[in-house]
């Protein structure tokens, strides 16, 4: 499950003051910010700002250049589908096209259902699996549109 | 009690590997017998995984491709004495894919349980740090000089050369940085070795801290590896508990070192090591200029040495049999050996540790049993997403850095993508060109804008618009990249299009050839 708890602003600040001992703390923060409530919203980048003494405009320019800092909420499953080269070697990026089509979604949308977002991934280090995927947290090698059509099915229902 | 082992390897999960312990334990359970599960790594087998093993008074032998619904029929044949079923494989080590490869690296990766410190002890860990305290950081600098080792993250720089300038520097403080970004699609080898023997890494990061005079080493690991974030994380806790971490490493005089395993946010240009410094300092992950190297100034502005995974994780073996006897192995310039991930539309697929020098005839055909598909192989990536597709007329060409080289082409993390013949290299290079524009930093010119002018003018070549001058503006546009970029993203990025260009050229005239058809 991806989704998190509802912004707090007074639990944002304790997740900061706790890794404040770290040598360069700002990506360990924001993994655990995104962990509890599964993005990083807006309201939690100038609270990390103040703590390290950098500037809302600093934060906001790291929190946006990683992939991995979504700043929306996600469905309440992800699926990453890898379109690196060896899964293209298998057919992955028709396979991901076909099943987008399917759910009328693009790469990084969520169905209107929020049951399930779902993203590009470039390499999952599963390359004599190919395709391969992220469903949550569970990694799934040679995968289908069986498999794929079982994972939206799954999503929809939990 | 029997023991039985199923790799913990993020692999053999997505091949359903938590499902079978959970159906062995049931089934176990069920008939009243003790059975000892054992977490071990990946062998690389890896088109067999997950690959379950038991342990016989004959040696391990191996089951293939389990799933949970044959375990009550494996229980039936007996495997817990090594009985034949449809899924054996005999047993394990003497299966040729094992069998014909020299490990050094991964010489304990699958074989011993990746968590337990006792038969990491029992397999000769600790021993290479043991001798390190005893010779001290010259002499262990020297050991990895005369092995040759270079560094396995692709920029082959030799390993010695970087320990020798950082030791040399004065600092109050100096680091020890472990890439472990591995993003290239093709490459598993740093994950497999950080699930299946992460205490090799440990004790590397250990010998190179005492080398140069750190006392404090990061990994930099990368968010697309969750297992072995787990697995890493376990076992540093351990070598801590145990004494192997902390103010007085087991067996120093008086030497503090520390590991934390940082995770970082999916930026594949942060495996570029200036960028992979910034990310780990808390910034944007933009390249740095060079001079200064790392070397001088890195991490906080501090000596250190940025070592990928594997020339970590290798200074152990080295340092426990000499560098001579590493440098025996491989040729001319590349020493010891190269763990290959032979991946893609292969059959066999998996990771294959062999001395420098194979041949892609060897590694491909021979080794990995041709396509999955059962088509034609058209062309192999060699090196990841910034590295050259190499034809077939070219598959005699020795593995070797500067073997490769001298074919435009790079060897890279030793990852390899295996393609048939049903591939549009036109494609693939408009792929290269679009990945490098979603990941580039965007610090510098050619590389920010090159990469999406790139992939425009594959698109114009693509529909069939003015071909002959797009093409020659499109090899124009990848000089630039390849002379102009400040790091390997935009200057190698032009690697896979221009070897598409060069040896496919048919590719990129397919509107002509159709619109001729008609």
């Amino acid at each position: 499950m991806s989704a998190g708890v509802p912004w707090d602003a007074a639990r944002a600040q304790e997740i900061i003051s706790a890794h404040l001992g770290l040598e360069g703390p700002a990506l360990p923060i924001l993994h655990a910010v995104k962990k509890e409530f599964g993005y990083v919203p807006e309201a939690a980048v100038p609270l990390i700002a103040d703590a390290l003494n950098v500037s809302r405009a600093e934060m906001h320019g790291v929190v946006t250049f990683y992939h991995e800092f979504n700043r929306e909420p996600h469905g309440r499953h992800v699926l990453k589908i890898c379109r690196a080269e060896a899964c293209q070697s298998l057919g992955a990026e028709k396979l991901a096209r076909d099943f987008l089509a399917q759910l009328k979604i693009e790469w990084g949308q969520t169905t209107p259902d929020g049951a399930l977002t779902v993203e590009p991934i470039y390499c999952l280090g599963l390359c004599a699996h190919s395709p391969s995927a992220l469903y949550d947290d569970e990694p799934m090698g040679w995968v289908d549109a069986e498999r794929l059509n079982e994972i939206a099915a799954e999503a929809q229902n939990k | 009690m029997t023991k039985v082992y199923v790799p913990l390897d993020f692999a053999a999960q997505a091949m359903g590997a938590e499902r079978v312990v959970a159906a062995i334990e049931k089934e176990a359970a069920l008939r009243g017998v003790n059975v000892q599960i054992v977490r071990n790594g990946s062998r690389g087998l890896l088109w067999l995984e997950p690959l379950v093993e038991v342990e016989t008074t004959e040696g391990r032998v191996g089951y293939g491709n389990v799933k949970p619904s044959d375990v009550p029929a494996l229980f039936d044949a007996g495997f817990l004495f090594g009985g034949a079923h449809s899924s054996s494989i005999g047993k394990v080590e003497e299966h040729p894919y094992w069998k014909r490869q020299k490990r050094i690296t991964f010489k304990r990766c699958g074989v011993i349980d990746a968590l337990s410190l006792d038969e990491y002890i029992a397999h000769g860990g600790f021993r290479g740090l043991a001798r390190a305290f005893a010779i001290g950081p010259e002499k262990t600098i020297e050991e990895i000089a005369t092995s040759g080792l270079r560094g396995r993250g692709g920029a082959g720089f030799p390993v010695g050369i970087k320990w020798k300038t950082v030791h040399d520097c004065k600092a109050d403080r100096k680091y020890v940085v472990v890439n472990a970004d591995e993003g290239d699609s093709g490459t598993f080898a740093d994950r497999m070795i950080m699930e299946g023997d992460p205490f090799s890494l440990i004790e590397g990061m250990i010998i190179c801290g005492h080398a140069i005079g750190a006392d404090k080493g990061y990994v930099y690991l990368r968010v697309e590896y969750p297992q072995t974030a787990k697995v890493l994380g376990k076992a540093v806790e351990l070598a801590r508990a145990a004494g192997w971490l902390g103010p007085k490493v087991n067996g120093s005089n008086d030497f503090a070192f520390d590991v934390e395993v940082r995770i970082a946010a999916g930026a594949y240009v942060c495996g570029e090591e200036t960028s992979l410094l910034e990310s780990l300092e808390g910034k944007r992950g933009i390249v740095r200029a060079k001079p200064p190297f790392p070397a001088f100034e890195g991490l906080f502005g501090k000596p250190t040495v940025v070592n990928n995974v594997l020339s970590i994780a290798t200074a152990p073996m080295i340092l426990e049999d000499g560098g001579a006897a590493y440098a025996s192995y491989g040729m001319d310039r590349s020493r010891g050996t190269i763990p290959l991930q032979i991946a893609g539309n292969v059959k066999f697929g998996g990771l294959f540790e062999a001395p420098f020098g194979l041949k892609l005839s060897e590694i491909v055909n021979d080794i990995g049993g041709g396509t999955l598909s059962g088509r034609p192989v058209k062309a192999v990536q060699v090196g990841g997403p910034l590295g050259a597709y190499v034809p077939v007329s070219l598959f005699d060409t020795p593995f070797d850095y500067e073997a490769y080289t001298k074919v435009d082409s790079l060897i890279g993390h030793g990852g390899l993508v295996v393609f048939d013949d049903t591939v549009d290299m036109s494609w693939m290079a408009r792929f290269g060109m679009e990945f490098c524009a979603v990941e580039s930093c965007g610090k510098c010119t050619p590389c920010r804008i090159g990469s999406t002018r790139g992939v425009e003018t594959i698109d114009k070549i693509r529909a069939g618009e003015n071909v002959a001058s797009n093409i020659d503006l499109l090899k124009d546009l990848c000089n630039t990249m390849k002379f102009g970029s400040l790091c390997a993203l935009g200057g190698f990025a032009p690697y896979p299009v221009e070897s598409a260009l060069r040896h496919f050229p048919e590719d990129f005239q397919k509107p002509a050839l159709e619109a001729a058809a008609e």
